[in-house]
């Protein structure tokens, strides 16, 4: 087997088209490059509209390795900014999420306003003519949203979100038809830890081709409907395009990918008549009721959009790099914000049946991701192979590389921005 | 009732010694001993809000009903599972017991879960809140309630294969 020589200056000869070296996941090096090169320099994935949902609501996170708050202010803007005091460098804030009026350091009580304006220095005459307030704010990253879902960048000359996310926009579009026109709200999340790289958890959202194998005990598990609608690996509707920009969307269930569209084919699952029921005593219309039940299984699809957020099926999927062999993932259960709560409910037992520290398939993932780790670090010069269906891939009309979702478009089209944005000086 | 009193009913001793039969039982990883512990309508639920008893607005990690709970034993056997098959070996300590409520068809009792886990050159080590609900019977006392609230659940939790 041929190996990847570690170059002497700059990491991007590491990825070829087909194969990446198992050093870009062991590498500390590379890790710290990859924070410059791509946390630092592009879009990174925040918050979704509804975890801030009013003035003064807040959550905390990361962009890259750096702890950023992430606030709505009084005029009803999204910032990010720094979580780092600039007197002595104290975080501002230690809480997950919540309501402030702005943010007072522990420390020495400097205080900030919610866009980042430091508002008060106490005991200020040790600080006359020595600080002008104005030149101290909170750093503030670039902030911009679109549907809902909040992206930050400490690059404030990059070009704008939307035509980062290019065409991923269709595909998140359909991804929120979930919702039912009601916006999207989040519910909760599970938060776990693996000892791995972040970007063997990036290549698993699309990769289909782990689906039967280490999920089968979930597959166990549900109805034979569900185990059908996931049974794509013969399916020739089931495909992933690499959308440009790393960016890419595997689509396991077609008859879901777009849920304006309905053929009429499928049965409503005899598990959700209990909704149904319930449903139509309120006087629901069936075919408002048929369009429930159907967005219950989500998009049928998961995009991943490079380098730190996926909408997956019916939650977003985030990572969030701790050091080259630790990432955090949380899985973020998605609602309606208005309509039956009812189907919220329905929505979270989903969530919980599959993920989760204790569902029944996210520990089977982690369980994978931990051994890639471990086997990469013997012979980091070994190369990872990322060439499935390379024979079969094709451009669509809209110039999308596409191949069958157990193959590794999406993952080559990672590949291919890591190694653009690594190879940048 | 004085503390004394409380923990010389033989109601609480029996309540206390099934918590920990059921502590040794899943260190034990005998899955099919532990469904049996349970009532037909008992919940097992480890929440991710640490302040909520409305487990079914909310997400939770875990909220299994006699369904689910047959089907995570399912799971647990089965070797389909690459966490389960590669299960941490657990050790877990349940104690610092108070009894909550007592009659003579149940008993609430709260108390404190660590629990070591040993995994591939890792030990771990999980701190819980536990709430039990014992319905106590003629017929063999059984859990009709169990609430594990981790100390961190609001942040990563990771498992390794095994059940709290
Ligand atoms: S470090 Fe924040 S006020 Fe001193
Ligand atoms: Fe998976």
């Amino acid at each position: 087997m041929t190996t990847i020589e570690r170059p002497t200056r700059g990491f991007s000869d590491l990825a070829e088209n087909d194969r990446v070296a198992g050093a870009l996941y062991t590498d500390p090096e590379i890790f710290d490059e990859e924070m410059k090169k791509i946390f630092y320099r592009t879009w990174v994935w925040v918050a979704h509209e509804s975890e801030i949902p009013e003035a003064g609501s807040f959550k905390t996170t990361q962009v890259g390795d750096q702890p950023v708050i992430v606030t709505r202010d009084r005029k009803g803007n999204f910032n990010t900014l720094l979580n780092r005091c600039r007197h002595r460098g104290a975080t501002v804030c230690d809480q997950r999420s919540g309501k402030a009026n702005g943010f007072t350091c522990p420390y020495h009580n400097w205080s900030y306003t919610l866009d980042g304006r430091l508002r008060g220095i106490p005991y200020p005459d040790g600080y006359e003519g020595v600080v002008d307030k104005n030149d101290f704010p909170l750093q503030k990253l670039r902030t911009e949203s679109y549907l809902g879902m909040i992206w930050a960048t400490f690059d404030q000359d990059i070009e704008p979100l939307e035509e980062f996310l290019g065409d991923a926009k269709i595909w998140m579009e359909r991804f929120l038809k979930q919702s039912n026109g009601f916006p999207t709200k989040v519910l909760g999340a599970h938060k776990f830890r693996f000892k791995g790289n972040w970007k063997i958890q990036l290549e698993n959202t699309t990769d289909g081709y782990h689906f039967p194998m280490v999920h089968k005990s979930w597959m166990a598990s549900v109805d034979a409907e569900t185990a059908n609608m996931m049974s794509f690996m013969d399916d020739p509707a089931a495909e992933t395009h690499a959308l440009g920009n790393g960016h890419s969307v595997a689509i396991m269930a077609a008859a879901h990918a777009d849920l304006d569209v309905d053929n009429g084919d499928e049965e409503i699952q005899p598990r959700f008549q209990h909704l149904v029921d319930e449903l139509e005593q309120a006087g629901e219309s069936p075919e408002r009721i048929r369009r429930y039940m159907r967005s219950m299984h989500g998009c049928g699809f998961n995009l991943n959009m490079f380098p730190n957020i996926a909408m997956s099926s019916s939650f977003f999927r985030v990572l969030v790099p701790i050091s080259v062999d630790v990432t955090e993932v949380w899985h973020m259960a998605i609602g309606m914000d208005g309509g039956p709560e009812s189907i919220n409910r329905e929505r979270l037992r989903i969530h919980e049946h599959f993920q989760g520290p204790f569902g029944f398939g996210s520990p089977d993932d982690a369980e994978g991701w931990d051994r890639v780790q471990i086997g990469a670090g013997g012979n980091p010069n070994m190369p990872i192979l990322v060439n499935r269906g390379q024979n079969r891939e094709y451009t669509t009309e809209e110039g999308w590389p596409t191949s069958h979702v157990t193959d590794e478009t999406g993952m080559r089209e990672s590949y291919d921005m890591w190694k653009r944005m690594m190879s940048d000086v | 009732m004085s503390d004394v009193l409380t923990f010389t009913d033989t109601r609480v001793l029996r309540a206390i010694q099934l918590v920990w039969q059921e502590a040794a039982v899943l260190d034990a990883k005998d899955y099919v001993a532990w469904e049996s512990m349970y009532t037909d309508d008992a919940m097992y639920v480890i929440p991710i809000d640490p302040d909520t008893d409305d487990f079914a607005s909310s997400l939770n990690m875990v909220y299994d009903d006699k369904r689910m709970r047959s089907l995570r034993v399912q799971r647990m056997m089965q070797g389909y599972a690459p966490s389960a098959v590669a299960a941490a070996r657990t050790v877990r300590i349940v104690s610092r017991f108070t009894v909550e409520e007592v009659d003579d068809d149940a008993v609430i009792l709260r108390s404190a879960q660590i629990l070591n886990a040993f995994k591939r050159d890792a030990f771990s080590t999980i701190g819980a809140e536990m709430t039990h609900r014992i319905a106590l019977s003629d017929d063999g006392d059984k859990i009709a309630l169990k609430v594990a609230r981790l100390i961190d659940s609001e942040d990563a939790v990771s498992a390794s294969g095994y059940l709290l």
